[in-house]
């Protein structure tokens, strides 16, 4: 709009001067006004640098053991109370936060990088589309908890040999959750390459010489970003509450390696005793996966352009 | 429609075929013996081990053992458990009768819950109600289902006393106390997830009777002076329902993994605390028999979906 401010003298042309907002500051202006999105975005933050940090603060291991300090509620000692072996639970959460935290990012990457390769594919050229979409449902038709607790069971010890207990059964978690959630995503970015190929701008490319790699990589992909995102976003949450639900049915992380979910399967047997212990773990997933899908939300109405108001 | 049902049967085999070939295959390659609780015990002599490996069928290569399961499976033979030696068939007719009633009722509680609420919150967009409903269903679906049960069990059971820690699965139904007694003990496996699906269908019908709403058809039928209680109930909800099935159906593999967590919070004996134990044990056959059963649970109410959707809405034809 620069060229209309030689026309305009005056109070107009301040108001063309202003910088012309691209599709992501637009989105970040809409995202700013959401107020359920803003808080999600601001405890979200504030909990990765409680996980992060967190433990430089609060010094305590949370592998001290103390039986004359065993199952205590909160006290200013231990604000989250202690488990059996009187070791400090606020230490154990923080800790396992950033497990959970890391295992549902990475698990989300993976399982987008795979939905939005094979969405791609399937979208673009058409004679891989109908084997690869085949594939895709078969997958949707597993049954994908039971099969997550299955091959968790299977590869645990092997991998635990080969890499260590710890990023053994990282790995192994992360990539099960990857490998069975990629589908949704697969079907979204298909269905975009699918009436993106057919616009102006693709036939353009073409005529300019574009090969299919800069087609794909340049010109579709970027617009397919939005509803990729928002599937990533909500993905994370997700795939943290199924890390937690493997580790709370005594198939994820073992006890030494205390995820959020894993410390609820410990308390779980001291429900009567000690509700603390489940208690705060519990409510840090919660939290974190209730800001994690009010983000997701303000994304999708801050990058649909038709929402706007 | 009855040609479209019968297709729809025939392109599910295939699709089954697949995934039992795919759990097998994975527990075949699977580097872990079944017989690892026994090859642990240094009693159990070697030859003995080779005679029970024999038995059981285990000393043939997977291929002939998946072929000989897959010809069991036609006559509904799913082999013998390796830990309680009982018929797996046994196993998971005593069994899925109980996951199906929970996650059923839980469907219908639910469903009973959402569908006011939902319409409620669509009506009056963007009202105090609205946002309420919207903030407690987005937090009935960020909890897990796990947290909800234990929180339960410490409110309802440890703290109140007002009902049974976990499920007794001995109780049999004599007289009307025993059954107050059941429907005691299935309050909160019920609520647990009963809440969770409410919390999703809300949301679901919300936002179909926002898309609903300002079409034509309902002023129209406003503007023929019809009560808006008739336009909303009548007109719009009925509409709205037709792709709400659709999503309630794609759910419901989720909606078995909560039955899992559920079922092993309460002990409830279903299919899925049978899955979890058998798993722990290394039973491979009921392991197998479990995800078939799942896997055609998951199939078929994804055909009820695409059939129901056919017969409430006259628009869509199958050939």
């Amino acid at each position: 709009m620069a060229t209309t401010t030689q026309t305009a003298p005056g109070v107009a042309t301040r108001e063309f001067q202003r910088p012309a907002r691209s599709l992501w500051s637009d989105a970040w202006f809409t995202f700013t006004r959401d107020k359920l999105a803003m808080s999600g975005l601001f405890v979200l933050i504030f909990l990765i640098i409680a996980v992060l940090f967190g433990p430089y603060v609060w010094t305590d291991k949370g592998t001290e053991i103390d039986f004359t300090n065993s199952l205590g509620g909160p006290s200013f000692a231990h604000p989250m109370g202690t488990d059996d072996l009187g070791r400090d639970l606020l230490a154990r959460v923080l800790n396992g936060g950033r497990i959970s935290i890391a295992v549902g990012i990475t698990a989300v990457i993976l399982a987008i990088s795979l939905g939005t390769s094979i969405g791609a594919i399937a979208g673009y050229f058409g004679k891989l589309d109908n084997p690869l979409m085949r594939i895709t449902d078969l997958f949707l038709s597993l049954p994908i908890l039971p099969l997550l607790l299955v091959l968790v069971y299977l590869f645990r010890e092997s991998l635990k040999s080969l890499f260590g207990p710890e990023l053994g059964i990282f790995l192994m978690v992360v990539f099960v959750i990857g490998i069975l959630n990629w589908m949704p995503v697969a079907r979204l970015v298909r269905a975009q390459f699918l009436s993106l190929k057919q616009k102006e701008f693709v036939e353009a490319a073409r005529c300019v010489g574009d090969k299919d790699g800069r087609i794909i990589f340049r010109h579709i992909l970027p617009n397919v970003l939005s509803p990729v995102l928002v599937a990533a976003t909500i993905g994370v949450g997700g795939a943290i509450i199924t890390e937690s639900t493997l580790s709370f049915l005594g198939l994820g992380f073992p006890s030494d390696v205390p995820t959020w979910g894993r410390i609820l399967f410990d308390g779980a047997n001291f429900l009567d005793i000690a509700p603390h212990w489940v208690l705060f773990p519990g409510l840090s997933i919660f939290i974190i996966v209730l800001s994690i899908n009010f983000i997701g939300d303000g994304l999708r109405d801050a990058l649909d352009p038709r929402r706007k108001t | 429609m009855g040609r479209y049902i019968a297709r729809r049967l025939l392109i599910a085999i295939p699709t089954l075929l697949a995934i039992t070939f795919v759990v097998y295959v994975i527990l075949a390659l699977a580097p872990l013996d079944p017989l690892s609780q026994f090859g642990a015990d240094p009693r159990v002599p070697p030859e003995a081990r080779e005679a029970i490996r024999k038995s059981l069928g285990l000393d043939q290569p997977w291929y002939v053992r998946y072929v000989l399961w897959l010809g069991g499976l036609l006559r509904g033979d799913f082999g013998y458990s390796f830990m309680s030696h009982s018929p797996v068939i046994d196993l998971i007719t005593q069994r899925l009768p109980n996951t199906l009633a929970v996650v059923g009722v839980a469907y219908i509680v639910g469903l009973v819950i959402a569908l006011p609420v939902g319409m409620l919150a669509a009506v009056r967009r963007n009202s105090f109600v609205d946002h309420l409903i919207s903030t407690i269903t987005y937090a009935g679906f960020s909890v897990p289902t796990f947290f909800t049960g234990l929180l339960l069990i410490i409110v309802f059971a440890v703290k109140l006393h007002w009902l049974p820690f976990i499920y007794n699965s001995n109780l049999r139904i004599t007289d009307l106390a025993s059954l107050g007694e059941q429907f005691r003990q299935s309050i909160m496996p019920i609520a647990v997830l009963g809440l969770f699906d409410a919390a999703i269908f809300t949301r679901y019908i919300r936002s179909e009777m926002l898309e609903h709403l300002p079409l034509d058809y309902v002023r129209t039928a406003r503007s023929k002076g019809i009560h808006e209680r008739v336009v909303v109930v009548r007109h719009v909800l009925r509409n709205s329902l037709i792709p709400v099935i659709t999503l309630v159906a794609l759910g419901i593999p989720g909606v078995f993994g909560g039955a899992i967590v559920t079922e092993q919070i309460f002990h409830v004996p279903g299919i899925g605390e049978l899955l979890v134990r058998s798993i722990l044990l290394g039973d491979t056959p009921v392991v197998t028999a479990v995800l078939f059963i799942f896997a055609v649970l998951v199939i078929l109410f994804n055909l009820i979906a695409d059939v129901l959707y056919g017969v409430l809405d006259p628009r869509i034809r199958y050939t």
